[in-house]
């Protein structure tokens, strides 16, 4: 039975920090497949179009009929534990680091059989289980075998957490408590159990609507922090970036302009300052510390989340150049994500429809609630996932973007 | 004879029997800065990138880039910067004769009204009273409305308190309708300057019109100066300033180094 | 259907071992130099005389069997890389053979050798093969010990076999080990150190699994007249087969290859398994031994364990088996490891065996495994060899 998760112990600050380290994590281009489909929280497997069989390991032909139109498709991952193993060595230095670890054979009713990693509450073989696809801390890829019904903590197992980055117990900065998204985020960090959560402001001198809600909140500090001053972020970085395990940031500028619209560049300008160069200056400063403390006890630096915005993959014309900082930003995200890969800290992509603000007040319904995109982005820190689109207009423009962006690009631009 | 004043005076200055009392803020990016509504455009806050520092990027030297608005910090306005001073000529930064840079300064010691009223307006009677003990303000002069203001900065880094916000805005003094008026028509003055940010009160919005110190001020070619210090530094007669601004081709105004000359 | 071409008049000759070392900073060029070096010189022949080659490396890389041509001056004009792993020898033994009944060749040197640095076992892992670096190597193992541990405990609980079978067969290696010169090993194994032992990857413990060294061992394939020409100890060889990837369907490896060809194996030696005097398994752990047992037809599926515990298994035992230690208690010196058996086999049927000499070998068998590609090991074969 899992161990509920407990409070871990101040760090004694004169032992030297575990480095970090990482699983093995070279992968051919085909099993990067089940890597883009774990990185939205999703387990899919090869499957013939041809004959239907269900592929593993990922594969070019299918091994039944040949047939080279394989398609990734969801799996339920219900299967049979066939056999199990406890490690006791290792030559991987992770897992070294690590012993002893669970291991399982898993025969998946859709056919294959499957290496997994084991959760501790899973039985001896023979077993029921639930196979499911995590990215571990190389940000790759690993199959996870669940017990098939729910067990209580069942999110605090040692193993299951490397493939996480649960807000429990773990240091938060949110770099924009000023609105209603990073009130959500802060209350929600906070019944996902944070430790401490820093909450940043930018002009200190105007207080904002819900500051004292906030500052009420045990695990709250307050603190000035405008991502568009370097000096500003260097001295926060400096103050409390070597404590932080998780970094969100949430600092977004947000104006409904496009290019015929808006006289001057000023408007543009900002949200680039605050949407692409805040990212740019909160990751120099507070990126060396956070990749330092990549395996640093339970309560480790793990992971590093970006506001970002559907509209970063297709421009959205009426507020055109604030999509156009948001792809910006994407991208520059994408830069983060390899530099903290070595650490094996992850990076985490939010890509929201309209939020139902200030600034998408003449947008249609659907737009995602502030407290709901909190709970998305929440729950993607506890499943490890790295690419998040949270309600039903980010999921429909997604889907269309991958069907087929040129028509996207013209139906944003009707 | 004038060679002999100046010589006089470098004289005077070296002995110390003139003393330079510096009335600027410093620039840094946390020194509190104009916000308007959100949907208006915005002036830029003090920014400053370190370029290099004896290192990789220039082994032997230290500098940085810098941006701001025409409007930080301590900083002039010309009359080109409000909409009734836009049509009058020489009315920009870089057009303004420079002679209107070096003007004697009445500093108007508001401290006591300001401390306890934020709002405090300084009105014709006001001034009338000061000039009884004072004299009568000269043509071509700064009035400089001194409230110790800048002491919640300078003394006490408190930028909530220098802002002054609230729900209904910002609170900080400034000079009603008629006193503007006074100033420009009946005193013909160089400029009014404050120690806050913006020559007008922070409820400015709500005299008629807005923003008086601006509409009239600048409407008849005159400057305004903003975000000074230490005017407790200054006797209420006797100072002269000098407050030139950068030459901005068609600027609005600059942060500038704002010095005066005291009797020691 | 073309029946089967038998091996008649094809020898195997000179067994040739290059002593093991746990580790050599020379590299697999020199372990293949010497293996040819000394074939060449118990055979009594110059370099020309040996016109076919194959080569069975790990560690050779970025060399393959045309690279180690020029690398060691000889000119063949029949040439193989045999990249088979455990099963190399018999697949090499099976193409040289083709080759000289063909007249593509008249001496065919076969030989296997890997060098052993102290980073040679995890670089070597590290690019085994697609489906090892996508779905094994992820989970930790460093290697096949996890895929061994998972076929171990299903074969245990499926069958009844318990630790103390397989410890009885590492107990008999060890014992046949302590009279092979080559061995790594040097001291005798109890059961009770067997069972004791530090856990690896349970079910497996420290002497379930094999030692990585560096060594070769090779053969020459020859006609037999001219082995008798060349007056040198030869073997007959009875029959060889092979078959990969068997039983993909089975959802864990319970069997391979030798199920589906041991009928014909036989039927080509034209001997049955009972006539066989002595059985060299290729045994990476000691579960793929009982598995070849089963698979040969020298007990049935699942009766492992009970043939494990009624007979014994040293050279002088009720069933001789891996009688130079195996590479359990020899070592495993990379491919060669793949050749070790057969090696050992044509000293036993040439009464070069020494103190572990099988009293009367007229036959024996050799079987190869090899290549674990992810769960389990894709190479299988097995050749009947028999004394002159």
């Amino acid at each position: 039975m899992t161990q509920a998760l407990t409070r871990p112990k101040r760090k004694n600050p004169v032992l030297r920090t575990r480095l970090p380290t990482l699983p093995p994590g070279a992968r051919s281009r085909i099993a990067l497949g089940l890597t883009a489909a774990a990185a939205e929280g999703r387990f899919a497997l090869q499957v013939c179009r041809d004959c239907g069989a269900v592929q593993y390991p990922p594969r070019e032909a299918c091994h039944a009929c040949l047939s080279v139109r394989l398609e990734w498709r969801a799996q339920d991952g219900a299967g049979e534990l066939l056999a199990d193993t406890v490690l006791h060595h290792s030559n991987d230095l992770f897992f070294r680091e690590r012993l002893p670890w669970r291991l399982g054979l898993v025969r998946l009713d859709a056919g294959p059989a499957v290496v997994a990693h084991l959760h501790g509450d899973v039985r001896p073989a023979p077993a029921r289980v639930r196979v499911t696809a995590r990215l571990d801390r190389a940000g790759q890829a690993v199959v996870v075998a669940l017990p098939d019904k729910e067990t209580p903590h069942m999110a605090d197992d040692r193993a299951l957490r490397e493939f996480a980055c649960d807000p429990k117990f773990r240091k938060i900065l949110v770099t924009d408590g000023k609105t209603a998204v990073g009130q959500a985020l802060v209350k929600a960090l906070a019944a996902a159990g944070a430790d401490l959560i820093w909450v940043g402001h930018t002009e200190p001198w105007k207080k904002f609507a819900g500051f004292d809600a906030l500052a009420e909140l045990p695990q709250v500090t307050l603190l000035p922090l405008d991502v568009t001053d370097s000096k500003s972020v260097r001295e926060i970085a400096a103050e409390i970036g070597g404590k932080v395990d998780i970094l969100v940031n949430n600092a977004e500028y947000h104006r409904a302009f496009g290019i015929g619209n808006r006289a001057g560049i000023e408007t543009a300008r900002a949200e680039m300052d605050v949407n692409y160069f805040g990212l740019l200056r909160l990751a120099q400063e507070f990126g060396p510390a956070m990749r330092s403390r990549g395996a640093d006890g339970q309560s480790s630096a793990v992971a590093w989340v970006n506001l970002v915005s559907i509209y970063a993959l297709a421009n959205f014309p009426p507020h055109g150049t604030f999509s156009a900082s948001k792809a910006a930003a994407h991208s520059l995200a994408q830069c983060l994500r390899a530099e903290m890969r070595p650490a094996g800290v992850r990076v985490v992509n939010v890509f929201p429809g309209p939020i139902d603000d200030e600034w998408n007040q003449l947008m249609l319904p659907p737009k995602v609630a502030p407290e709901a995109l909190a709970r998305a982005i929440v729950q993607a820190l506890r499943d490890g996932v790295e690419d998040v689109y949270p309600g039903d207009v980010a999921q429909e423009w997604l889907e269309r973007w991958r069907e087929n962006p040129k028509a996207l690009e013209r139906e944003l631009a009707a | 004879m004038s060679a002999a004043t100046l010589t006089k005076l470098v004289a005077d200055l070296a002995a110390g029997r003139v003393r330079v009392v510096d009335l600027t803020q410093t620039l840094a990016p946390e020194f509190p800065q104009i916000s308007l509504p959100p949907e208006l455009g915005q002036c830029w806050p003090f920014r400053i990138e370190e370029v290099s520092r004896y290192d990789e990027r220039g082994p032997a030297w230290y500098w940085n880039n810098f941006s701001c608005g025409e409007h930080t910090g301590t900083h002039f306005d010309t009359p080109i910067h409000w909409v009734s001073g836009k049509d009058l000529p020489n009315n920009a930064v870089d057009t303004i004769p420079a002679e209107h840079f070096i003007g004697p300064a009445c500093v108007l010691d508001c401290s006591k009204e300001a401390a306890a009223d934020a709002d405090f307006l300084l009105t014709v009677a006001w001034i009338k009273k000061w000039e009884k003990k004072h004299g009568r303000i000269p043509r071509g002069a700064w009035v400089l409305m001194r409230t110790d203001w800048s002491k919640t900065w300078t003394e006490r880094r408190d930028a909530v308190a220098y802002q002054n916000y609230d729900e209904t805005g910002q609170h900080t003094p400034g000079p009603d309708v008629d006193a503007v008026k006074f100033l420009v028509a009946e005193r013909d003055v160089l400029g009014f300057g404050t120690e806050s940010i913006g020559t007008d009160a922070g409820q400015a919005y709500h005299l008629r019109p807005p923003y008086p110190c601006h509409y009239y001020m600048h409407g008849a070619g005159r400057y305004g100066l903003q975000c000074l210090t230490n005017l407790d530094q200054l006797p209420p007669t006797g100072a002269v300033v000098f407050a030139a601004p950068l030459k901005i081709r068609n600027g609005s105004g600059s942060p500038l180094r704002v010095l005066a000359l005291t009797p020691a | 259907m073309s029946a089967r071409r038998g091996y008649d008049g094809v020898a195997v000759a000179v067994p040739v071992t290059v002593p093991y070392v746990r580790y050599s900073v020379r590299s697999a060029h020199w372990w293949l130099a010497r293996a040819l070096g000394e074939l060449l010189e118990r055979a009594g022949l110059g370099k020309e005389a040996v016109d076919g080659l194959t080569v069975s490396s790990f560690t050779l890389a970025p060399d393959t069997a045309i690279g180690l041509t020029q690398h060691l001056g000889v000119s063949p004009r029949w040439l193989d890389h045999v990249p088979l792993g455990g099963a190399s020898g018999i697949v090499a033994l099976r193409r040289a053979a083709r080759a000289v009944q063909a007249g593509d060749a008249e001496i065919v040197a076969c030989v296997a050798g890997d060098t052993n640095h102290v980073d040679s076992f995890r670089l070597t892992l590290a690019n085994f093969s697609q489906f090892a670096r996508d779905a094994v190597y992820p989970y930790g193992a460093g290697g096949p010990n996890a895929s061994f541990a998972f076929l171990t405990a299903y074969y245990m609980r499926t069958y009844g076999a318990t630790r103390e079978d397989f410890g009885k067969l590492c107990v008999a290696q060890r014992a046949n080990a302590l009279k092979y010169p080559h061995a790594l090993f040097k001291k005798p194994l109890t059961l009770k150190e067997y069972l004791s032992a530090r856990p690896i990857a349970e079910p497996l413990h420290l002497f379930d699994c094999v030692m990585p060294c560096a060594g070769a061992e090779a053969f020459l394939v020859l006609a037999e007249e001219r082995a008798r020409a060349l007056d040198v100890p030869y073997a007959r060889v009875l029959g060889a087969v092979e078959r990969h990837n068997a039983f993909p369907s089975d959802p864990i490896q319970m069997r391979a290859g030798w199920a589906l060809e041991r009928d014909a194996l036989y039927a080509q030696a034209g001997v049955a398994a009972d006539e066989v005097d002595f059985v060299e398994t290729y045994d990476d752990y000691p579960v793929i031994s009982v598995m070849q047992l089963e698979d040969l037809g020298f007990c049935g599926k699942g009766e492992g364990p009970a043939f494990v515990r009624e007979n014994t298994f040293t050279h002088d035992g009720s069933f001789p088996l891996n009688t130079s230690g195996g590479q359990l208690s020899v070592g495993q010196a990379g491919a060669a490891g793949g050749f070790l058996g057969l090696v050992e086999a044509i000293r036993q049927l040439t009464g070069a065996a020494g103190d572990r000499q099988v009293a009367g070998a007229k036959v024996g068998l050799a079987s190869g495994f090899g290549m674990i590609n992810f769960d389990r090991g894709l190479g299988s074969g097995a050749a009947i060899l028999a004394a002159p």
